[in-house]
């Protein structure tokens, strides 16, 4: 766009605002802090969305402004400053390093440890590729584009579709997890500035794992992302969210909003590895997650969230599935780890409206040091909701003495005919197993790297292979020093 | 191979070994014998190096080096293995990949590379064909579930992926049916070489058929009170202990 063209956009859309004295330098990459219509309106220019795009952000702020931060989690913090956020940033270039000599050696050995490949590294890091490896991986994803154009598949930015499928954007949006949810949801409808976007036509069976590491105009993870996933009917899917090397970030607060529509005999599987910065070992820094996920499985549809949370201050997240359809199905499947002065609050709701629904929760807590780490679950079933079945086992493990594991399993079973089992458990790691592994060579962190591996196994078991074995190490870096 | 010298410990305060003397070298068979609670296990832990048990006199040397201070995952790659009373259960890690995270470990600590997943299978198919383990056994969670028996084979099976120099055998027969026992016991014979030893603790004489031992110890109330040939071991069988309380309390 040219120059004059772009003055004249944001003069039209900031108009109101001159009179106020809007001074959002609006060429800057990034919005001083601070939240108010104005910044709004200027994340919508920037973003160059349609009036109706702008008009949903205005309302949600609007409702989020009559909003207060829940304080009902097990968690505790200081509250965020929502004044001394900057509400948007330019996509970042990251500073080009010569070679991998200049990067942080701490990293690079938490690379390593992955397994995590030399050129990899360096895309991760931000040293200038050599150039056959920026055409490979071009070509890798235009491969994946082309496949997935001649399957009809759309996924592209959450941004990009505003403007290129604007229809489907407004259809859903929202319809998940509106806007007036919560706190959180409110925020980030009014302020998102990054995320995805993707549609499976009818009875497509998506032909690989979709990451938004694929995603064309990659621009990094948001402090507010907005994910928007809809399966048609009979359409198959199963999408990657997030990554296993370390996400280092100077914003704090994050606040992400991922909503999911499975239509009629659609099957979405949505796995998740966290990993933000947790804080140091005195419980400093550290990202605050505080995340909304829905979806919606209408007929006979299938959703399965897995999730590997172990980064983060701060979590508060509840992937849940609402099972409208007839014999709809939910799973969630989770392992959360804290360390250190870590705080997690997490677990699902599963919200049974249809007749012959089932939901299976499998949640696993590792809780070390200090951290606090809670399993918060919801299984209604609402009256109309016949034969409706659900399973949930909730298994903690604590190491040592000082870190706390919770468990709060809410059930509202409003219809005679639903079976629902609940089973809980709270175990150890023994002095006995430790010298039993000890005893065959194996020393004290390996030991129980390989006892959490084995306690979150039927978790791990539900990632995608390559996922799998990286989210393996991970427990493992994660744990490491919590064993005297 | 290993020497005990006037070893004391305790746990919790209680003495339980006090002032132990062993000798074991290179290609023999101890078996050691005696009452429940006398300090059999309690012996097979210090040299093991359980942390839980103090050594508050004595040196343990193993190969002519003092390894008191040694962790037990460091004497476990120096060659001792012990094979537990009551096997521990690990949720989730089935035998598989704990022997091979065993395994792997122990060469990494010799500086050799870990086995590739191709030679640590036929390794694994090798030594369970051995032990007569049934495939499906090896993917299932180490020792939740299993029978005694079983749990008793899988120590043996460990044992013989590891080929310890020195193994401990604590109670390895206890479970152990007819059949079992003859397995178990073939299993520790085809590591016999006189490189190897071996302390096997029993409370039957049946074992040491199967097994026979050079010397037959005698533990009771923290010592070794007699040392004998395979014979001490039908003695003690057909006339129980008490006669060698009387010798003891005697004195
Ligand atoms: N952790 C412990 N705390 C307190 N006492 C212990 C502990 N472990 C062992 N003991 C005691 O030490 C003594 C020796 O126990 P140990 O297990 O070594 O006997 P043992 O000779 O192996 O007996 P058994 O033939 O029954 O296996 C017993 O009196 C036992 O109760
Ligand atoms: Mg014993």
């Amino acid at each position: 766009m040219a120059k004059n063209e772009e003055d004249k956009l944001i003069n039209d859309v900031t108009n109101k605002e001159y009179e106020h004295g809007f001074v959002t330098d609006i060429e800057s990459d990034t919005f001083p802090k601070g939240l108010d219509e104005n910044v709004i309106r200027g994340i919508s220019a920037k973003k160059e969305e349609p009036e109706w795009m702008l008009e949903w952000r205005l309302d949600a702020f609007k409702v989020w402004q009559t909003m207060e931060e829940p304080d009902w989690a097990h968690v505790k913090y200081k509250k965020p400053n929502f004044q001394d956020i900057s509400y948007y940033s330019a996509p970042k270039q990251k500073p080009e390093l010569e070679s991998l000599d200049e990067v942080d050696p701490e990293l690079l050995d938490t690379f390593k440890r992955l397994g995590i490949s030399l050129d990899e590294q360096k895309r991760m890091s931000g040293v200038a590729v050599a150039v056959d490896v920026v055409m490979d991986s071009v070509s890798v994803k235009t491969t994946f584009q082309d496949t997935l154009a001649k399957k009809g598949i759309i996924f592209m930015s959450i941004s990009d579709a505003i403007k290129e499928h604007p229809e489907m954007v407004k259809k859903y949006l929202g319809t998940v997890v509106p806007v007036k949810d919560n706190f959180y949801s409110a925020l980030n409808s009014a302020v998102f500035t990054d995320g995805s976007f993707c549609y499976i036509p009818k009875g497509v069976n998506c032909p690989m794992e979709l990451s938004t590491y694929f995603r064309i105009n990659e621009e990094g993870t948001g402090q507010f992302e907005r994910t928007l996933l809809i399966a048609d009917e009979g359409a198959r899917v199963s999408y990657l969210e997030g990554c296993t090397a370390p996400q280092r970030d100077e914003n704090q607060l994050h606040a992400a909003v991922v909503e999911l529509i499975a239509m009629d005999e659609a099957d979405i599987k949505y796995s998740t590895v966290q990993n933000w910065y947790p804080g140091d070992k005195n419980g400093l820094g550290g990202v605050f997650n505080f995340v909304t996920k829905r979806a919606v499985a209408e007929k006979n549809a299938k959703i399965s969230w897995t999730q590997v949370e172990t980064g983060s201050a701060v979590t508060w997240k509840y992937p849940s599935t609402i099972l409208k359809g007839d014999g709809a199905v939910g799973e969630f499947y989770s392992i959360a780890v804290t360390n250190n002065y870590q705080q997690a609050d997490t677990g699902t709701k599963m919200i049974h409206l249809g007749n012959n629904t089932k939901s299976t929760i499998i949640s696993k807590g590792i809780s070390a040091g200090h951290s606090e780490n809670s399993y918060r679950g919801l299984v209604s079933i609402s009256p109309n909701a016949k034969n409706a079945r659900n399973f949930s086992q909730c298994d903690s493990l604590l190491m040592g003495n000082t870190c706390g594991a919770h468990t709060f399993p809410y059930i509202e079973a409003r219809n005679p005919t639903s079976h629902i089992e609940h089973e809980a458990t709270t175990s150890k790691i023994s002095e006995d197993q430790i010298f039993y592994c000890n005893q065959r060579g194996i020393d004290t962190e390996k030991a129980v790297a390989l006892i959490v591996n084995g306690f979150g196994k039927e978790v791990l078991n539900k990632l995608p292979m390559e996922f799998a074995v990286e989210a393996q190490k991970l427990l493992e870096i994660s744990l490491e020093g919590s064993v005297g | 191979m290993l020497k005990l010298k006037n070893i004391k410990a305790s746990v919790e305060d209680k003495d339980i070994l006090k002032g132990l003397n062993l000798e074991i070298k290179p290609g023999e068979i101890h078996a050691i014998m005696g009452p429940n609670g006398a300090g059999k296990s309690t012996l097979s832990s210090v040299i093991a190096g359980k942390e839980k048990f103090s050594v508050d006199a004595g040196e343990i040397e193993f190969e002519g080096e003092v390894i008191n201070d040694l962790a037990p995952e460091e004497r476990a790659h120096k060659g001792i293995f012990m094979s537990f009373q009551h096997p521990i259960e690990i949720p989730g890690v089935t035998t598989t990949n704990f022997v091979k995270a065993a395994v792997n470990a122990k060469r990494v600590a010799e500086g050799k590379e870990e086995l590739t997943p191709g030679e640590m299978l036929r390794l694994i198919k090798e030594k369970s064909a051995l032990l007569e383990l049934d495939r499906k056994f090896l993917s299932r969670s180490l020792n939740e579930g299993f029978s005694g028996g079983e749990k008793k084979r899988n120590e043996i099976f460990q044992m013989a992926m590891l080929e310890p120099k020195l193994a401990i055998l604590d109670e390895t027969d206890s479970g152990l049916d007819i059949d079992a026992l003859r397995i178990v016991a073939n299993g520790v014979n085809m590591l016999r070489s006189p490189e190897r030893s071996a302390i096997v603790i029993t409370h039957y004489q049946r074992l040491l058929d199967y097994i026979v031992p050079d010397f037959v110890h005698v533990l009771y109330d923290g010592r070794i009170v007699k040392t004998g040939g395979k014979e001490l071991a039908l003695e003690l069988e057909e006339k129980g202990y008490d006669w060698i309380k009387e010798e003891i309390d005697n004195k």
